[in-house]
């Protein structure tokens, strides 16, 4: 018999309770067994940044934590980063500044961009792309993602609280 | 009335995968579906004597495994675009040929079950010597990959345009050098995926995949299959993690699962991982060069001369040798030479099978050319800026035909050239580096002046055949570009295009909203655009798919076409119910109205509505319903002549870069301290996602030129195996540029445009290499291999030291 | 590239962590960040049948100051050590190197523990450690044993934390007054592990003479390296540009460096010399300015 876990969490608010073997991947968790298929799997091994989720308020590889792991957590993915519909200003940065094209690395791009902008509202240029230089993206060149980032702390700023 | 073409329409695409609502292949769940992991051979190369499954029966989960005994059972070779006896199956059949080729597909329930199984299959190897290197593969008495074959050197033609003879005989000067490319490939986030289905009933295989054709690999994997061309079903989904080229190499992968899905009789879906897709998916050619310019003294070039051997791994895999032809027609780049020698040798190794990836046979071309050229500027002293101005195919000779067919239908190459210069103030550059290389320091300015090709004529491949060969009676011709979009609007008057194009983010559904909101005059939020691909439903050829930049120049001009003959129906309609004559319609805001009498008119909605709920009030004879398709193709796609000319592209854009660089000399580290990058390419119909175009690829090309590469050691032991290895440049290694434009509309197509999607990554390495080697001038070193790791260009400082400091020893 | 199958233990405590590694024999392996285990997992080059879970166990999670030492639990997130205030004050090298580890996603798992027991060759927290004469409590049932890094540190990828015990805290004496430190390192991409790093740290006297240095080099043999020879050439110098010539000349003899395809062996040797070089031209204008 293969060892089972119970595993019980909170994924974008909803409360989930799954029994998963202990060696199942947060990422597949979230995409088979939980069917968001939002958070996608780019390299497997930490490099590539398309898995990043949040874990209790942190950015984390999913692919580099077990499903058993997030047990009693609260895990965003990107299928709750808009509130009510309304696109989050950063998703909605991308958006206007081109700052995504196939999509695949932007959900993880997102998830980074937000711990950048929460640590520092108002990053430099270089302190963007040093912060978003985990995730990798094979297809806009990162200028528009720069763009977007600084376009959306802009935005973040104004915004009340 | 607003027009849309022209301006930065935000992306319809986006919202979908800014939410986590995207449709990728792995996105897909059938029911009772099962999945596959491969086992790899860890082997550069060796015969497999036995392989022994039953252990791997027993284990948890695991419902069959696919051998090379069932694939050469149940399949046939691919087709290759040079035919001949070699023999490629999706997994190796009786010998392996590289580092991580397939030798048994376990399915299984999960992924991670059928990962369980593999170390429980039992394969007996027996090894044999392996070559990686193309020079070494081409000598007498290297390892034999396919012994069938007898050689492994797969396609050689020793091609003539001009006489070169008679060039080099009248030289001034002759210069040449030994150049090295290296085998990298622009990865796309998303690995290769595929779930396949099998349906004995009426014996249908349905392959879903990020796969971006069919192409002519929908044929290649009928024929592998056994199976009739209208029982092969692809499905491509709406979104694609990227694909650059690397994609369309992924039937093999198809193939495979189809087999693996025939033989189970469950729904298999393999997933390549990231380990899978650096070993052994594709990649781009590695290539070497033996090339020599003859020139006058004046910098004037007189001809090219040069010796090229791709290296296309263990198989040529279709569509190769097309590194090596895809270029025929653009193979003197943007200069009015007249002459060129070209001894291509296609040759197969111990390394993993290569095929298109962004800038194919482009980026090799011009690192060759435009390093030679630059050798060239140094030996008659000449700026490197001037020699390309000497040799640039002025603006008053085009549309210009090339010595090797190529017909460049639109251009201003002075003007781009110019622009790069102005915009980068090239004269006080050039003072700053005088100043620099005062205090010691390696600063360095890099140009490169290419033509960009777009829309590849199928017909550049048979080049690969002599024209003896291809005038044969038996010989099958192949041209053309085609491409077909298809319009309609349903019985209550919407608006929906089909395109055929399965983009991987390149916009494709936004700026077909913006031709058609233009050509109806209606908003784009009122069309929808569906892409994807289905080879049962969707009109489709053997060119279509994406690749070759085709989208805005064919894409573009097929869905304007189709729209218009969709208009036409419309204002014959119209003009029937208006009584009014069709030339005396205009459209105007979504209605067809009589010209100067702005109250007699029809909304365009109404009228389709009428043609599909009022089919007796047609005119008479006309059919019902509002529905066109168009195929685009461009007259000038044709066979190549008996001289080996063929315009291998439909459209020719043109790209300027400059590039100031400064290396750290302790380290080898290199800074961008400016890229500026101009284009040529016709009409821009979206600028935001033409910039997003030229970002992107600049990063492909930079990741060439400083940090990418599929290595193997000589042994044949594969070394670049994961992302740690492999290294895709980062937010912080990639620089801002500085982009202009310069738009010269094309003839050729309907909206003027052209490509632009592989831009940068033809450009980029060979513009950063003369930067470096520009740098490096003062220690006389010779920069002619990529990618320039720090420690490369550390060791090029050290060589140079090394030979000044001996030099001055023989002196004193 | 999935992990293969294994047994999950969630150790609360240290003690219950012990006893599941007692319990499984050699079979276990600690769990701690997943940063270098999990992918090794994923391309499974290492199978432990068991592994011990570590997260939860709160009591290896701290930074204190106390008797000149800077003390940090092994379950310590590197994000949190990089974002101490204490650390900053008290070793401000320390607070330095940890953000060359990887990116922001990894330290926010990756644990100072982990890194350490990993043993890669090119981790800043072993560069630190082995510059810095870190103390190491190793915990093992009923017992705890002290080791320096020359003990601690074995080879590539392997430390003296023995099967059945747990590293639970890593101590750093805090800088000396009048010192400066220097921290540099030479990577293809931004975030990649070191192809070569160097630390340095020196103090001065009244007179402004070198009264003690430490220098070390990481990426240039089996494990991060102390480089006596230049440490030697420093003390007692005025620090002028000869003296760190001479120091940092005294690099490419004491390290051992492979080949590989981001550097061959004589880059690594001589980028070892340069950055040192930097790292104490930082230091010693460091210590000039105090
Ligand atoms: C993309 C990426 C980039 C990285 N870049 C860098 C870098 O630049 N520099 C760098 O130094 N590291 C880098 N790392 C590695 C990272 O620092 C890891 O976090 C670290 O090496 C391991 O720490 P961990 O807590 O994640 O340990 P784990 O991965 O959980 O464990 C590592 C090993 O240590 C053992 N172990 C862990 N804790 C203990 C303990 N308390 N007692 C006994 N044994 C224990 C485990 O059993 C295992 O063998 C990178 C990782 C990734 C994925």
């Amino acid at each position: 018999m293969r060892d089972v876990v119970t595993v019980r969490l909170r994924v974008n608010g909803v409360q989930y309770e799954r029994v998963v073997e202990p060696r199942l991947l947060l990422s597949d968790f979230l995409r088979e067994s939980l069917g968001l298929t939002g958070t996608h799997v780019g390299c497997e091994h930490g490099i590539c940044g398309c898995c990043t989720v949040m874990v209790d308020g942190l950015t984390v590889r999913s692919c580099l934590m077990f499903a058993v792991q997030s047990d009693g957590a609260e895990v965003k993915t990107i299928e709750g980063l808009a509130e009510e519909g309304k696109l989050h200003p950063l998703q909605d940065a991308f958006g206007e500044h081109h700052a995504l094209q196939c999509g695949f690395c932007t959900p993880g791009m997102l998830f980074t961009a937000l711990e950048v902008l929460r640590e520092n509202p108002r990053p430099t240029d270089r302190e963007i792309r040093e912060g978003i230089a985990g995730t990798i993206c094979r297809c806009t060149g990162y200028h528009h993602i720069v763009e977007a980032i600084k376009a959306a702390a802009q935005r973040m700023a104004q915004e009340p609280k | 009335m607003e027009r849309w073409v022209g301006k930065s329409v935000r992306r319809v695409e986006d919202k979908r995968l800014l939410t986590g609502k995207g449709q990728f292949v792995d996105d897909i769940k059938l029911s009772g579906m099962h999945h596959a992991a491969v086992l790899r051979s860890p082997y550069p190369h060796a015969i497999i004597k036995s392989v022994d499954t039953s252990e791997a029966l027993k284990m948890p989960g695991v419902r069959a495994v696919l051998t090379g005994e069932d694939v050469a059972r149940m399949s046939s070779p691919f087709l290759q675009a040079v035919e001949g006896p070699l023999e490629y199956y999706c997994i190796a059949v009786d010998r392996v040929r590289y580092v991580g080729e397939g030798v048994a597909v376990v399915v299984a329930e999960d992924r991670y079950l059928a990962e369980d199984a593999l170390p429980a299959i039992r394969v007996d190897y027996e090894a044999l010597p392996a070559v990686v290197d193309v020079e070494e593969a081409m000598q007498e008495g290297a390892p034999i990959l396919h012994p069938k074959v007898g050689t492994n050197i797969i396609n050689h033609r020793d091609l003539r345009y001009g006489d070169p003879d008679a060039a080099f005989a009248q030289a001034d000067v002759i210069v040449g050098a030994k150049f090295f490319f290296p085998k990298y490939s622009s990865t796309p986030m998303e690995n290769f995926a595929v779930i396949a289905e099998y349906e004995p009933i009426e014996d249908i295989i349905t392959i879903r995949s990020n796969f971006q054709g069919p192409f002519t690999m929908h044929p290649v994997s009928v024929a592998a299959l056994r199976i009739a061309e209208n029982r092969l079903r692809f499905i491509v989904p709406p979104d694609i993690g990227g694909a650059f080229g690397i994609k369309s190499s992924m039937f093999p992968q198809m193939v495979m699962t189809a087999l693996a899905a025939k033989k189970t009789g469950v729904p298999v879906k393999y997933l390549e991982d990231r380990a899978e897709h650096l070993m052994s998916s594709s990649s781009g050619t590695d290539r070497v060069t033996y090339i020599e310019v003859a020139a006058k003294k004046d910098g004037t070039i007189l001809g090219i001369r040069k010796k090229v051997m791709d290296n296309v791994g263990a198989y040529l895999r279709s569509p190769e040798p097309a590194c090596m032809y895809r270029s025929t027609g653009n193979q003197l780049g943007a200069y009015t030479t007249k002459n060129l020698a070209w001894d291509a040798y296609v040759v197969m190794t111990n390394k993993c099978p290569t095929g298109p990836n962004r800038g194919y046979g482009c980026q090799q071309l011009y690192f060759e050319m435009e390093r030679v050229v630059d050798l060239l500027a140094d030996r008659l002293k000449m700026d490197p800026a001037e020699i390309r101005r000497k040799n640039l195919i002025p603006k008053d000779q085009i549309p210009y035909t090339t010595p090797t067919g190529g017909i460049y239908d639109a251009g201003d190459y002075l003007a781009c050239l110019d622009m790069a210069l102005e915009k980068a103030d090239y004269q006080k550059l050039r003072q700053e580096q005088e100043k620099a290389r005062k205090e010691g320091r390696l600063f360095g300015i890099g140009l490169a002046t290419v033509v960009d090709p777009s829309v590849t004529n199928i017909a550049y491949i048979t080049v690969a055949y002599t024209p003896e060969m291809r005038a044969s009676e038996a010989f099958n011709p192949k041209s053309g570009s085609g491409e077909t979009a298809v319009v309609k609007m349903d019985p209550l008057g919407q608006v929906s295009v089909i395109i055929n194009t399965v983009p991987e983010g390149q916009g494709h559904e936004t700026v077909v909203k913006q031709i058609v909101a233009d050509e109806l005059s209606i908003s784009p939020d009122d069309v929808r655009v569906v892409s994807g691909m289905d080879t049962f439903t969707r009109f489709w050829s053997v060119t279509t798919g994406t690749y070759s930049s085709r989208f805005a120049s064919v894409g573009a001009s097929a869905v304007a076409m189709a729209t218009r003959t969709m208009k036409e129906k419309l204002f014959k309609i119209a003009a029937h119910r208006l009584e009014a004559r069709v030339d005396d319609l205009e459209l105007v805001n979504g209605a067809v109205q009589v010209k100067g009498a702005p109250e007699r008119k029809l909304s365009i909605r109404r009228i389709a509505g009428l043609a599909h709920w009022n089919q007796g009030a047609l005119p008479p004879g006309m059919e019902p319903g509002i529905h066109a398709s168009y195929t685009y193709n461009f007259p000038c796609s044709t066979s190549p002549d008996a001289d080996d000319r063929v315009d291998s592209s439909a459209t020719y854009s043109f790209i300027a870069d400059l590039a100031c660089v400064e290396i750290d000399p302790e380290t080898g580290q290199v800074e961008i301290k400016k890229y500026v990058t101009v284009h040529d390419c016709g009409k821009v119909i979206n600028p935001k996602i033409v910039e997003g175009q030229i970002y992107g690829s600049f990063v492909h090309g930079l990741g060439g030129a400083f940090y990418e590469e599929m290595a193997y050691d000589e042994s044949g032991q594969y070394l670049t195996g994961s992302f740690v290895n492999y290294m895709c440049p980062t937010a912080v290694e990639s620089p801002e540029l500085d982009i202009g434009h310069v738009e010269t509309p094309s003839p050729l197509t309907v909206l003027g445009s052209k490509g632009c999607g592989e831009s940068c990554t033809m450009s980029v390495p060979a513009c950063l290499a003369n930067a470096v080697a520009d740098a490096l001038k003062p220690l006389e070193v010779t920069v002619d291999r990529l990618p320039l790791r720090p420690g490369d260009i550390w060791q090029l400082i050290q060589s140079a030291r090394q030979n000044q400091a001996s030099k001055g020893e023989s002196r004193k | 590239m999935k992990p293969p199958v294994f047994k999950y233990r969630r150790a609360g405590t240290v003690e219950e962590a012990l006893s599941a590694l007692a319990e499984y024999g050699g079979e276990a392996k600690i769990l701690a960040g997943g940063q270098s285990l999990v992918p090794m997992m994923n391309f499974r080059l290492v199978r432990p049948a068991v592994l011990v879970d570590i997260n939860p166990v709160q009591e290896l999670d701290y930074i204190r100051v106390e008797d000149g030492w800077l003390r940090v639990g092994a379950r310590t997130r590197q994000r949190s050590l990089e974002k101490s205030a204490e650390v900053r004050q008290s070793c401000p090298l320390l607070a330095e190197a940890v953000k060359w580890i990887g990116h922001p996603q990894i330290r926010n798992r990756g644990t100072v523990g982990g890194s350490l027991v990993h043993g890669d060759p090119s981790a800043e927290l072993i560069l630190v450690a082995m510059l810095l004469d870190a103390q190491f409590i190793i915990q093992g049932k009923g017992k705890s044993r002290t080791a320096g890094p020359g003990d601690f540190f074995k080879d590539f990828l392997t430390t003296a934390v023995n099967e059945d015990e747990i590293l639970a805290e890593v101590s750093y004496p805090m800088a000396p007054p009048r010192s400066g430190y220097g921290f540099r390192e030479l990577c293809i991409r931004h975030g990649d592990f070191a192809i070569v790093a160097a630390a340095v740290q020196l103090t001065v006297d009244e007179r402004g003479r070198c009264s003690e240095a430490w220098v070390a080099v990481a990426g240039a043999g089996p494990k991060p390296l102390r480089i006596r020879g230049a440490e030697e050439a420093l003390v007692g110098s005025d620090g002028s540009s000869r003296v760190l010539d001479a120091a940092a000349a005294r690099v490419p003899e004491e390290v051992d460096p492979i080949s590989d395809l981001k550097g061959s062996e004589a880059y690594r040797r001589e980028m070892a010399r340069v950055f040192v070089r930097r790292a104490l031209e930082d230091a010693w204008s460091m210590v000039k300015e105090r």
